[in-house]
């Protein structure tokens, strides 16, 4: 390798680091624009001014004069839920990508491990129940009862050691048997207030995260991120299945089950806050493979990027598309995610 | 001495897959092995890899019980080449190559000169490099199987392990990969099917039925008229090709 290649190879990493740099500041700057924009929305508009100058006033560094109405509904309502929003879309995209890979399965999505068939077994028997008398929350519940359906499937598919396969019928077996007792629960115990309400919740919805949820969920996504990219590799060795990962000194255990972990704690803290939003999970890893490739390094970065951006795009639509009512969130998703659902079929279709 | 295996045993629950193998391979030395289907040689591969634990018995590499080598430290020596492993993901020949270094590099290391090196290399030896760019799932059988190799070969092996690699590719390929194999100064296990490709590339053959070796040494001792018969049950004569001296089979009706 002569003198040249070598300085050729180091102007080559420096534009591409550049490059990079710009890359994360558009996105940065496109998720800041969105929830700009989410946070104009609503019954009463707020221009993208007011809510820029708003968050300015609180870091201290302008104090520009504004309604204080307005000021109160972005610092207290729209900025946490759009916020909330992003963190969101990045962990259920992150999961739903790993999940992806990890299985080997096109259609891996975060709830394939029966997540969110746990969680709503645990809000309804919150809800409807009244389980733990008020002294657990709703969230609680959610949570529990994801990490109760989580630990089932780990345990039927041979804690790390069984395949792909094995844990993917786990799964569906565990949303099975949780689904069945949701109903149960509901057909036998619940009213139709009580009903509705877990409809909606099921469904999914931002109305109610605050800060604390913020907190929470930047805080689960944040770490996770960092986790999976530094396992991005590891990921990538899993390409041509289990035994070729080992074969290449993956620590196959351990790496299923740590990433396996890591996505059970992102999508049960999401689902016990906002309920169960499909296809986000599903969909998105799929649309940021079609541009950046299937190098896990780009891909997960990507698809939280654009889980973000897609989460507040969609809980904008489900607040405009009906005027004076809100769908519930995971309606707009499943309505976005089912044609692109047909188009992944279609190509895989004409793959084979 | 490379790969060595005394007496080992594999089982399955209570039914006995290698059953009391041992063999040594020497280094630089291509050791072929063949047998029915369902004698083992799958099983034996892994083992050797070190992705299945023996059930008794050791495997050695240059004296040292590979049970207490680091799998990251397995790897960086000896590569596998499965049979059928095939992926989804819409890889691309140069990624699919580069996923051999990855015993090589720590989590935070960048991708080094030497790295570079070994990838171009084992694409050049595959002559892969003109479709380095070009996706898995547009690659034809030799193409897929080409590009394991030079994965495999840029995890700079000391030993290659190879199980029924010339599977599903035309006579060309089967041809050109035994070749490339045979020509690599490292030490070599493959498992095989066809007995000629044996008797011309191998430098040792090894024998198994039933879990269990029942004939090894060179091609000449080992593939004879008797053995056909008993090993594979069927009619042959075997004589000496007037062509590379190897022992050539006819199949006899």
């Amino acid at each position: 390798m002569s003198v040249s290649d070598i300085k050729g190879g180091g102007v080559r990493l420096y534009s591409r680091f550049v490059s990079l740099v710009a890359i994360l500041l558009a996105s940065a700057l496109g998720i800041s624009l969105i929830v700009g924009i989410s946070v104009g929305i609503g019954d009463m508009p707020i221009p993208l001014s007011s809510t820029y100058a708003a968050m300015t006033n609180r870091m201290g560094w302008t104090s520009v004069e504004l309604n204080r109405i307005h000021e109160t509904i972005i610092w207290d309502y729209r900025l946490s839920r759009a916020l909330v929003a992003v963190f969101c879309g990045a962990g259920l995209a992150l999961s739903g990508a790993i999940l992806q890979s990890l299985l080997r399965n096109p259609l891996a999505e975060p709830y394939v491990l029966g997540i969110s068939a746990g969680a709503s077994t645990g809000t309804v028997a919150v809800i409807v129940l009244g389980l733990g008398a008020g002294s657990i929350s709703l969230s609680a519940g959610a949570f529990i009862g994801a990490f109760a359906a989580f630990s089932f499937v780990a345990l039927l598919s041979n804690g790390a050691r069984g395949g792909a396969d094995q844990t993917i019928l786990a799964g569906v077996a565990a949303s099975q048997l949780f689904n069945a007792a949701t109903s149960y629960i509901v057909t036998t115990s619940g009213n139709a207030q009580q009903a509705r309400d877990v409809m909606f919740w099921l469904l999914g919805s931002f109305g109610a995260v605050r800060w604390p949820e913020f907190a929470l969920v930047s805080v689960v996504v944040g770490i996770g991120l960092i986790i999976c990219l530094f396992y991005a590799r590891v990921l990538d060795a899993f390409a041509f299945g289990d035994e070729a990962a080992a074969s290449l000194g993956v620590n196959v255990g351990r790496a299923r089950l740590l990433l396996f972990g890591i996505t059970a704690v992102m999508t049960a803290t999401i689902v016990s806050m906002v309920g169960t939003i499909g296809f986000v999970g599903l969909v998105v890893p799929h649309a940021a493979r079609f541009v950046v490739g299937p190098l896990h390094v780009r891909l997960l970065p990507a698809c939280a990027i654009v889980g973000a951006i897609f989460m507040v795009a969609a809980d904008i639509a489900s607040r405009v598309l009906i005027p004076q009512q809100v769908l519930p969130i995971g309606v707009v998703t499943a309505l976005v995610g089912v044609p692109f659902f047909a188009i992944i079929l279609y190509r895989f279709r004409r793959a084979t | 001495m490379s790969i060595k295996a005394e007496n080992l045993v594999w089982k399955i629950g209570s039914k006995t897959i290698i059953d009391g193998v041992s063999f040594a391979a020497e280094p630089g030395k291509m050791l072929g092995l063949l047998g029915p289907n369902g004698s083992g040689k799958t099983s034996l591969l892994r083992l050797l890899a070190g992705l299945k634990k023996p059930t008794s018995g050791q495997i050695t590499l240059d004296g040292k019980n590979i049970a207490h080598i680091k799998r990251r430290s397995m790897a960086q020596r000896i590569a596998f080449i499965e049979q059928h492993a095939t992926t989804n993901a819409g890889l691309k020949v140069i990624d699919v190559v580069k996923l051999g270094r990855f015993p090589h590099r720590s989590m935070f290391s960048g991708w080094t000169v030497a790295d570079d090196l070994a990838v171009t290399s084992a694409l050049e030896r595959t002559e892969m490099t003109a479709k380095r760019n070009d996706r898995w799932q547009s690659l034809s059988g030799g193409e897929k199987q080409r590009t394991h190799l030079a994965r495999a070969l840029a995890q700079s092996p000391q030993e290659l392990i190879l199980d029924e690699p010339t599977n599903h590719l035309d006579i060309h390929h089967q041809i050109n990969l035994m070749r490339l194999v045979s020509s690599l100064p490292i030490t070599s296990v493959i498992a095989l099917h066809d007995l000629n490709h044996a008797a011309m590339f191998c430098d040792q053959l090894i024998v198994m039925q039933s879990g269990k070796i029942v004939a090894s040494g060179s091609p000449e001792d080992v593939i004879t008229q008797a053995l056909l018969h008993d090993v594979f049950s069927v009619d042959a004569r075997v004589e000496s090709s007037p062509y590379h001296s190897k022992p050539h089979i006819h199949f006899v009706r």
